[in-house]
């Protein structure tokens, strides 16, 4: 007897019918679900992924219509049936999980009752029932103390934790289908790592179906046998995981897998990534051949004509590209990567210098006679970075690198030690002081949405600084000038004259460091600049970086929480952990033979990776100064001497570690 | 293949506009309307206001007096047709002034932070510790009556709520991202202030400011109602309105002064509901 699939879309079409015209958002998917098994949908954002996820469930709202193909659930029209039957299945046999888990919990409700809900909802427990499954759930989920954290309320939780719950009411009715979209997006990677680990094993002992929907190939990896990758509404490639990623058949998923530096592969000489130009095509406007065509460097006459449709190209693979059903392989990317020698700073004087920088902020009182919290950001970091050189600072969310970066910056006075800038004190400077310090130190923010004044232009923006700090006088200059800078950073130079909002992330970042370079500085802080973008955006942008230290022999400090980026980017990293740095090494070095443990676990908790060290818990609150090693509560080798804080001691030439057992804790082996 | 599916229609966008900003369109003709009338009252009104009759008193509504003559035989239509110019004049000049100042005060206070901000908070807080009425109708009594008289002791209790907007909003601002950099930049604080942090965050006091005239306009109607707005011959609302509460036979006498104030403060409302959907990008896109 042939298995009926769980999930069975056909030709699905989603459109928003928008005031420009109709968009089509999912045009023609198709995809079919075996029970027990596991898909990936990958693509950027716009691809319709999202948009897919939402339509299986008849989730949208208006101006989103499905207008055509059907959604089979175990052999059922999702698409005839009514909302009463819809509401049935929804939260009982189909179950989904969103990205954020901030705001995917009530906050004024238990975490007992939102999970129980559902459950007698659906008549699937009695209350009492209900409870002991309830706990039972928290429990197989990884949480701590189920009976106690079951009485708490979501905002009680962190993160990782609240995404423990929401996969407990995922799985509370036990579904055939688990639908998750993002669900570690906003996560950091230690806690990823420990999510996707609990994904994989829930699908092993539940054997419910899973479509994982994720803009990293790497995360799909981890979970997902199959994976399909979508392209402006169309999924352009589907075939097994392992197979994708080490053989791609469509050359969007071919620049998927190759515009992100992987912590597996060798080293090479060149830093720059693979990045396709330009961006994904108008939605009101698409190509009439391939919608990949404008941007694919392999494209052939036929694909500017003819819509290729989507066809076996191996056995189980298929793949929507002219030029792989003709029976052409796509090429191996050049090894990307970087293994030159790494410039550590010697006799040179350094062109920045930390030493024993801390920063507490407090908080406001609880009430009139609670004693005042403080939150210790950063506690007592010693840094110096060399002329030219890149320094990476990496660590999980709460570890103090974006506070450090608003020191060095000045946004924020730090409250006690020195930074010095080329000789100079800045640390304890005033205001007035450091400004025409400023000229030379510049900062390149995360969010691009939300670092451009939305009630400028962009060439009021470039032009503001030179005119502020006196270097060009308003009119003919500026406007020269501004021409020269969007040149630089690869924009039309005619979009002077535009607003932030017309712009998409990634030209919007590049405007943002266009900026940061108008008053020509010899050093720049990036603060997760590439972090809010695709991949592809994000190659783009680190190939232009690149480009100008180059050119302009700039000092980068660049904090990021991607491991392999920065890993192929910089040439020295810096580990920061609570607010102090745990290991500071050259990149290479770093990456093959780590010294301190929390390094050892960073690395290994990167997606798409074998061999992975879980490291239970999470960091602690910052509200407590740490004493002695402050990685000691999570470590896997700590011992009683931890207490005692070890000091960052050079073990080998360049490489500092803040550690009693350096290098004791094992690497993983290299897959 | 793809172009061959039918697509259902969109809504026209005509039809769209006017669900969303039909009633602020409607609230934005009563408002134009009484701003004309009040521009234009010396002409379009039949009589002079304080024109004293005693012989033709209390006359109902008829074709010579349309709204009625009240206790002195003046003409109760002149007199609603002046009425607007002072009833505009003090709600423009009070929402205005007041949310000027307020707005220059929170604004600083927010960015300067520190003891700057807690003194000017506390001071706000200490406006708002009283009743707004009592304390505008003490301090109208005390400066004595007339219309300058009665905006400046609204102004007094009118700024605070402003302030604390301000505040807030430029705390909201002052966090985001382009404020950060353009201090990285190297600008000065009030260029920062200028130029960032107060464009961006007027948007809710463009949307109190109109909602706030109609409530303007009734507080001075009611500091006139009891006999502190205007001098007494000056055509004023509230004061009619006070006229005419013991005539319960003279119906016309309270009532059309009473339509008056509810027409231009409703019309105010729809107008601010609207100005909020257009500047909020959220209820925009519905």
């Amino acid at each position: 007897m042939r298995e009926i699939p769980v999930l069975e879309v056909k030709d699905l079409r989603t459109v928003f019918l928008t005031d420009a015209g109709p968009v089509r958002a999912v045009d023609g998917v198709s995809f079919t679900v075996m029970p027990g098994e596991t898909l990936g949908i990958v693509g950027e954002s716009g691809s319709g992924k999202s948009v897919t996820a939402l339509s299986l469930l008849r989730l949208l709202e208006e101006p989103a219509r499905i207008v055509g193909g059907s959604i089979r659930f175990q052999g059922r029209d999702l698409l005839a049936m009514d909302q009463e039957a819809l509401r049935a299945l929804r939260g009982d046999r189909i179950s989904m999980v969103f990205q954020d888990p901030m705001t995917g919990l009530n906050p004024v409700v238990r975490i007992l009752r939102q999970l129980t809900e559902h459950m007698v909802a659906h008549g699937r427990a009695t209350p009492a029932e209900a409870k002991s499954r309830a706990i039972s759930l928290l429990g197989r989920m990884g949480i701590t103390a189920p009976e106690r954290s079951a009485a708490r309320f979501p905002h009680e939780f962190s993160g990782g934790m609240r995404q423990r719950v929401m996969l407990g009411i995922g799985f509370a009715n036990d579904p055939a289908l688990l639908i998750a979209d993002e669900p570690t997006t906003a996560l950091d990677v230690t806690i990823q790592a420990q999510i996707l680990d609990l994904l994989r094993r829930l699908n092993g002992e539940f054997g419910t179906a899973i479509v994982l929907i994720s803009h990293d190939l790497g995360v799909i990896a981890d979970v997902c046998r199959r994976v399909a990758v979508m392209y402006a509404g169309e999924v352009v490639e589907e075939a097994g995981t392992a197979a994708v990623l080490a053989d791609p058949r469509h050359p969007y998923a071919w620049a998927l897998v190759n515009a992100v530096p992987r912590i597996g592969t060798p080293l090479g000489t060149d830093r720059r990534l693979v990045a396709i130009e330009g961006a994904p095509p108008d939605p009101l406007a698409l190509p009439a051949g391939c919608r990949f065509a404008p941007r694919c460097p392999f494209r052939i006459a036929r694909c500017e004509t003819e819509h290729p449709p989507l066809a076996e190209v191996a056995p189980g693979r298929l793949a929507r590209c002219w030029v792989t059903q003709a029976g052409e392989v796509l090429p191996k990317a050049g090894v990307a990567g970087f293994v030159g020698t790494a410039r550590i700073p010697v006799a040179t004087q350094p062109i920045l210098s930390v030493r024993g920088l801390e920063k507490r902020f407090p908080l406001p009182r609880e009430s009139l006679l609670a004693p005042r919290r403080v939150v210790h950001a950063v506690n007592g970091i010693d840094l110096d970075v060399a002329r030219g050189e890149t320094l990476g600072v990496v660590g999980e969310s709460g570890c103090g690198k974006s506070t450090l970066a608003r020191l060095i910056t000045r946004i924020h006075a730090p409250s006690a030690g020195s930074i010095v800038f080329d000789g100079q004190e800045i640390g304890q400077a005033s205001a007035a002081e450091i400004r025409p310090l400023r000229r030379r130190l510049q900062m390149v923010f995360q969010d691009p949405y939300a670092s451009l004044n939305p009630r400028m232009r962009v060439g009021d923006i470039l032009a503001e600084p030179l005119i502020a700090h006196g270097l060009i006088g308003r009119g003919a200059a500026a406007r020269e000038r501004v021409t020269e800078l969007l040149a630089t950073v690869g924009l039309n130079p005619a979009w002077a004259t535009r607003c932030p909002h017309e712009f998409s992330g990634g030209q919007r970042q590049r405007i943002s460091i266009a900026r940061a370079l108008a008053l020509q500085p010899d050093m720049i802080l990036a603060d997760e600049p590439i972090s809010a973008l695709d991949v592809n955006i994000q190659a783009q942008i680190l190939n232009l970086m690149l480009d100008l230290q180059q050119r302009m022999g700039l000092t980068y400090l660049f904090i990021a929480h991607d491991l392999a980026v920065v890993r192929h980017l910089c040439d020295r990293v810096a580990v920061l952990y609570l607010g102090k740095v745990m290991e500071l090494a050259p990149s290479a070095e770093l990456f093959a033979r780590p010294l301190h443990p929390y390094s050892s676990v960073l690395i290994s908790a990167v997606p798409g990776r074998a061999g992975r060290i879980l490291l239970q818990g999470e960091p602690p609150s910052t509200l407590a100064k740490p004493t002695g090693c402050p990685f000691r509560g999570r470590c896997p080798i700590a011992r009683p001497i931890c207490e005692t804080p070890p000091p960052l001691v050079e073990h080998a030439p360049g490489c500092f570690a803040a550690c009693h057992f350096p290098g004791e804790f094992a690497p993983p082996p290299s897959p | 293949m793809s172009g061959a599916i039918a697509l259902p229609a969109v809504p026209s966008r005509r039809s769209r506009l006017w669900r969303r900003y039909g009633l602020a369109g409607f609230g934005a003709g009563i408002v134009l309307a009484w701003i004309l009338i009040a521009l234009l009252a010396p002409w379009l009104s039949p009589y002079p206001p304080d024109f004293v009759e005693v012989t033709n008193r209390l006359q109902p509504p008829s074709a010579t007096h349309w709204l009625g003559t009240d206790a002195l035989g003046r003409d109760c239509f002149s007199r609603l047709l002046h009425g607007a110019r002072v009833s505009l004049l003090a709600g423009f000049s009070v929402v205005v002034l007041g949310a000027g100042f307020g707005t220059l005060l929170g604004m600083v206070a927010a960015y300067a932070r520190g003891w700057v901000d807690e003194a000017l908070m506390r001071l706000t807080d200490l406006v708002l510790c009283f009743p707004p009425i009592i304390l505008a109708l003490a301090i109208a009594a005390a400066l004595g009556i007339g219309t300058t008289n009665t905006i400046i002791a609204m102004l007094v209790v009118w700024w605070p709520k402003f302030a604390r907007l301000a505040r807030a909003l430029a705390l909201v601002q002052r966090g985001q991202e382009y404020v950060e950099a353009a201090v990285v930049l190297g600008l000065k604080p009030a260029r920062i202030l200028g130029r960032h942090i107060v464009p961006n965050a007027v948007g809710p006091l463009v949307v109190l400011v109109t909602l706030d005239v109609g409530n303007a306009i009734i507080t001075f109607a009611g500091l006139s109602f009891l006999g502190l707005g205007v001098v007494p011959p000056t055509p004023e609302w509230g004061a009619m309105v006070a006229e005419g509460r013991e005539l319960v036979e003279q119906w016309w006498v309270a009532t059309f002064p009473g339509l008056a104030i509810l027409t231009i403060v409703l019309g105010f409302n729809f107008l601010g509901d609207g100005v909020r959907d257009w500047l909020d990008p959220k209820a925009r896109s519905r």
